[in-house]
């Protein structure tokens, strides 16, 4: 068989936030709203060559038993925001940022991400979400929340129109020509967009950036999500990190391209993974479970078994066996958290009850177990040569990085793991591009114009 | 005797409609960061309190009230919230206030930008909420209809400030939505103790429950309580409802008048808008007068270049603020004859950039100092302490 050329990994960061996961207690964790923690983190991944750095947003703080949630990180700011903030202080590493699109409008949305790329030279990247909950929708003027159903048909016709109104200006359109006395095009900017969730018209305010319309992430990984995705994404990410679910998973999204006309060269597929490194394989292991232990506190452990469950556990011993009580049908003691939705939470109890019974674990121990992430663990050498082979193989195009610790948490991935891929060709030495199009290996955005018809 | 407070309005390539064609204008770089930082670096090696930036949900237009189809103005804009967050890394005291829609954007979005802002900038964050009429603004929500002015309308500003009640009323509400967020969190809310696991205190963020006549929300903010607790607002105001948006909830006003008698009368209706706000006597607000600036050494040269520019856009350019042509010298005498009428400073509004902006750091400030009524050095690293506004308590707060 002839050898194929090795794959390039694509390397993202994440400022992780609000999960049980960002360990807030560690001697070294520092703020997570000051600009100097945002800072430090995108200049570590941009010192690490990695493609982009990312940042999620959340519309409402979680709740839980009537109060707001205080265990978990709360607070962060609006990401859009800092990411312009970011681009005055980095040069190269993409600026991604989820915007919902439920509780934001096109033109706005389509506006705020063309400054970004133009304030950054062409880095910025959006990933499309979609919301429905009325929890969320109470902060807003409108209300605004849609029944499930919907939730992919206005995020499909969102992000349609906000194309439409980065295509609004053609190349050109935008002059300022002092000798001819004219500065834009007549028309520039006409648009007119007429569908089911949006009916406007008019003149769109912002010419479009540098890549002409950012980069499109998706991170759903329902049908509806990776079919979404297929038809529109430049990247998904992909919740499988182990390899053969991960081979699976890439198989099926990039068979889903063809029929849109794309290639599978078109899509990245970027599952979100941490790390934790020792010098040697048993001390990686014994960090790891120091890690994992600081993650779940006993009242982390009762929290989300609470979450689970839908009501008060707090009689029970963490340390102890999974409660007797049965989950009630009505999830009231939690709001805004998700952990449960893919599965439902009868049937997340049930495997739960399961796992536990058959390993004989403690309340804490089963949460630790069921709500680890997919985590690379070793000698840097080997997270590097895991890393890799999981690319290698097909079960991902790269990784988005959420260290456990801000603002410090990258720092080791960028000084001990990124020269050994970088050693072994697999991850770039230096950035041979300026957009974010540029590091992912993506073609142009195709504007509407151009298209023949 | 207090030094003034000196604020520069920055838009486009200035706000005469052909400065963009003067020969030091750099029209094509308006969208790149590069053209901004220079311009707010300038501003700041002058010393001066803040600089706003403009913005509008629709593309610009010549016309007050409707779009026009010209195509020979400076068209195409930055949003101004990104924008100035851009800058706030590459600058270290001046205070960067964002224009921003309250007609159709969502007041939490509002909330958490300037929020957004006022962290990344370590506390240098204003906010200019503005409201829109246009139909054709409107129109790319699709969401609501709005109360178009007609030509006659804008003719005089008392009869805009009737026809635009309804909008100022919600404004109204915006803004107390936006300044509840800001306080949701109190400020010692994150406790991170390891001893309980708690990352903050529950009982120390609040719900807001914000329900007005046009909207609710429900809060807590997402973002919790920036630097200088609540980022400094800015209104322009030029008739009776404006004025009662600026009373109730600005810190900042910005006034336009055409001389020194019309100053007095106008800092007298703001006064009267004060005396009917809910809003206690003792709150202060800080009164700016906007002016358009030509400035140019030679005399007469200033009012020469401006007549150059009227003739090269084919009408003379006029707007609600007065536009003054002279020398920094002669802007310095105004100015300091105003400040008597009882304004605490001036927004300029330079009429070319960068001609008129470097001319007010360069040329009117150091003019200003010899005078004694200008700065010499930044004595504060807020924004609000730059303007001598106290820090405001927080509404949640148990007092004491």
């Amino acid at each position: 068989m002839p050898a194929r050329p090795l794959k390039q990994i694509h390397l993202a960061a994440q400022l992780p936030s609000v999960q049980h996961t960002v360990i807030w207690s560690d001697p070294s964790a520092g703020s997570q709203i000051a600009f100097d923690s945002f800072a430090h983190l995108a200049r570590t991944a941009e010192r690490g060559r990695f493609d982009f750095f990312f940042l999620s947003e959340g519309l409402r703080l979680r709740e839980h038993k009537g109060r707001v949630l205080d265990l978990d990180v709360a607070g962060r700011p609006e990401a859009l925001t800092v990411l312009a903030a970011l681009s005055a202080v980095t040069d190269r590493i993409g600026l991604a940022a989820t915007v919902n699109s439920t509780f934001n409008e096109p033109y706005e949305v389509a506006r705020r991400l063309a400054t970004l790329d133009h304030l950054s030279g062409g880095r910025a990247a959006w990933n499309v979400v979609t919301s429905w909950d009325a929890f969320t929708g109470e902060n807003f003027r409108r209300g605004g929340f849609l029944a499930e159903a919907d939730r992919y048909t206005r995020a499909a016709e969102f992000l349609h129109t906000a194309r439409e109104l980065w295509d609004s200006w053609r190349p050109g359109d935008f002059r300022a020509d002092a000798a001819a006395g004219e500065f834009v095009r007549p028309g520039a900017g006409r648009f007119a967009h007429r569908g089911r969730h949006f009916d406007i018209a008019g003149r769109f305010s912002t010419p479009p950036g540098p890549q002409g319309h950012p980069v499109v992430f998706q991170a759903g990984d329902s049908p509806e999500g990776r079919e979404f995705a297929a038809a529109d994404a430049d990247v998904i990410f992909s919740r499988h990190a182990d390899l053969a679910s991960g081979q699976a998973a890439y198989r099926d999204v990039k068979a889903r391209l063809a029929k849109y006309g794309r290639s599978p060269a078109d899509l990245k597929i970027i599952p979100s993974v941490s790390y934790v490194l020792g010098d040697t394989p048993a001390e990686a292991a014994e960090r790891a479970e120091e890690v994992a232990r600081a993650q779940v506190s006993p009242q982390t452990a009762l929290m989300l078994l609470e979450a689970a469950w839908g009501r008060d556990l707090s009689g029970y011993d963490p340390d102890g066996p999974l409660p007797d009580v049965d989950p009630v049908p009505e999830n009231v003691v939690t709001k805004g958290h998700n952990l449960y939705r893919s599965r439902g939470r009868e049937e997340t109890v049930r495997h739960w009850r399961k796992t536990a019974e058959e390993r004989g674990l403690s309340i804490r121990e089963l949460i630790v177990e069921v709500t680890a992430r997919p985590t690379f663990v070793g000698t840097p050498r080997q997270v590097a040569d895991a890393m890799n082979a999981f690319v290698q193989s097909d079960a991902a195009d790269g990784f988005v990085f959420s260290p456990n610790v801000v603002p410090g948490g990258l720092d080791e991935l960028v000084d001990r793991v990124v020269p050994l891929l970088q050693e072994m060709g697999v991850h770039r030495a230096e950035y041979t591009g300026s957009t974010l199009r540029d590091h992912l290996g993506l073609k142009p955005a195709r504007r509407h114009f151009e298209e023949t018809p | 005797m207090t030094h003034l407070h000196l604020a520069v309005a920055l838009d486009g390539t200035g706000w005469h409609p052909a400065a963009w064609r003067e020969p030091d204008a750099r029209p094509a770089e308006i969208l790149t960061a590069r053209y901004w930082a220079d311009l707010v670096l300038e501003a700041e090696r002058g010393l001066l309190d803040f600089v706003t930036v403009e913005d509008a949900l629709g593309l610009q237009t010549s016309a007050f009230h409707r779009p026009d189809d010209r195509t020979d103005h400076v068209r195409g804009r930055l949003d101004a919230v990104l924008l100035t967050a851009a800058l706030a890394p590459l600058t270290s005291h001046i205070g960067l206030v964002p224009t921003t829609n309250v007609t159709h954007t969502e007041p939490f979005h509002l909330a958490i930008g300037i929020a957004s802002l006022d962290h990344a900038s370590l506390g240098r964050a204003g906010w200019r909420p503005q409201i829109t009429s246009r139909a054709a603004d409107a129109a790319h929500f699709g969401r609501r209809t709005t109360p178009q002015l007609t030509d006659a309308d804008v003719l005089d500003s008392e009869l805009i400030a009737a026809r635009l009640r309804g909008l100022f009323a919600e404004a109204h509400e915006v803004v107390e939505a936006v300044r509840r967020l800001w306080d949701s969190w109190e400020d010692d809310a994150e406790i991170r103790d390891t001893a309980t696991g708690r990352y903050l205190d529950a009982a120390k963020v609040h719900h807001v429950d914000f329900a007005g006549a046009h909207f609710s929300v429900r809060g807590p903010s997402i973002t919790p309580r920036p630097p200088q607790g609540q980022p400094v607002v800015a209104v322009l105001a030029h008739a009776s409802t404006p004025y009662e948006l600026a009373a109730a909830g600005a810190d900042v006003v910005f006034l336009t008048p055409q001389s020194r008698p019309d100053s007095v009368a106008r800092l007298d209706a703001f006064a009267r808008a004060r005396q009917h706000s809910a809003r206690p006597a003792a709150d202060p607000v800080r009164t700016f007068a906007d002016l358009v600036v030509f400035l140019d050494d030679a005399p007469g040269r200033a009012a020469e270049r401006k007549q150059r520019l009227d003739e090269r856009d084919g009408g003379a350019f006029g707007s609600d603020a007065l536009v003054f042509t002279g020398t920094p010298a002669e802007l310095a005498d105004l100015l300091l004859d105003w400040r008597t009428t009882g304004l605490d400073g001036f927004r300029l509004r330079p009429g070319a950039l960068p001609h008129d902006l470097t001319a007010i750091t360069r040329g009117l400030v150091p003019e200003l100092q010899r005078r004694g009524a200008f700065r010499t050095a930044y004595e504060a690293d807020t924004l609000r302490a730059l303007l001598r506004l106290p820090r405001p308590a927080n509404r949640y707060a148990p007092a004491g």
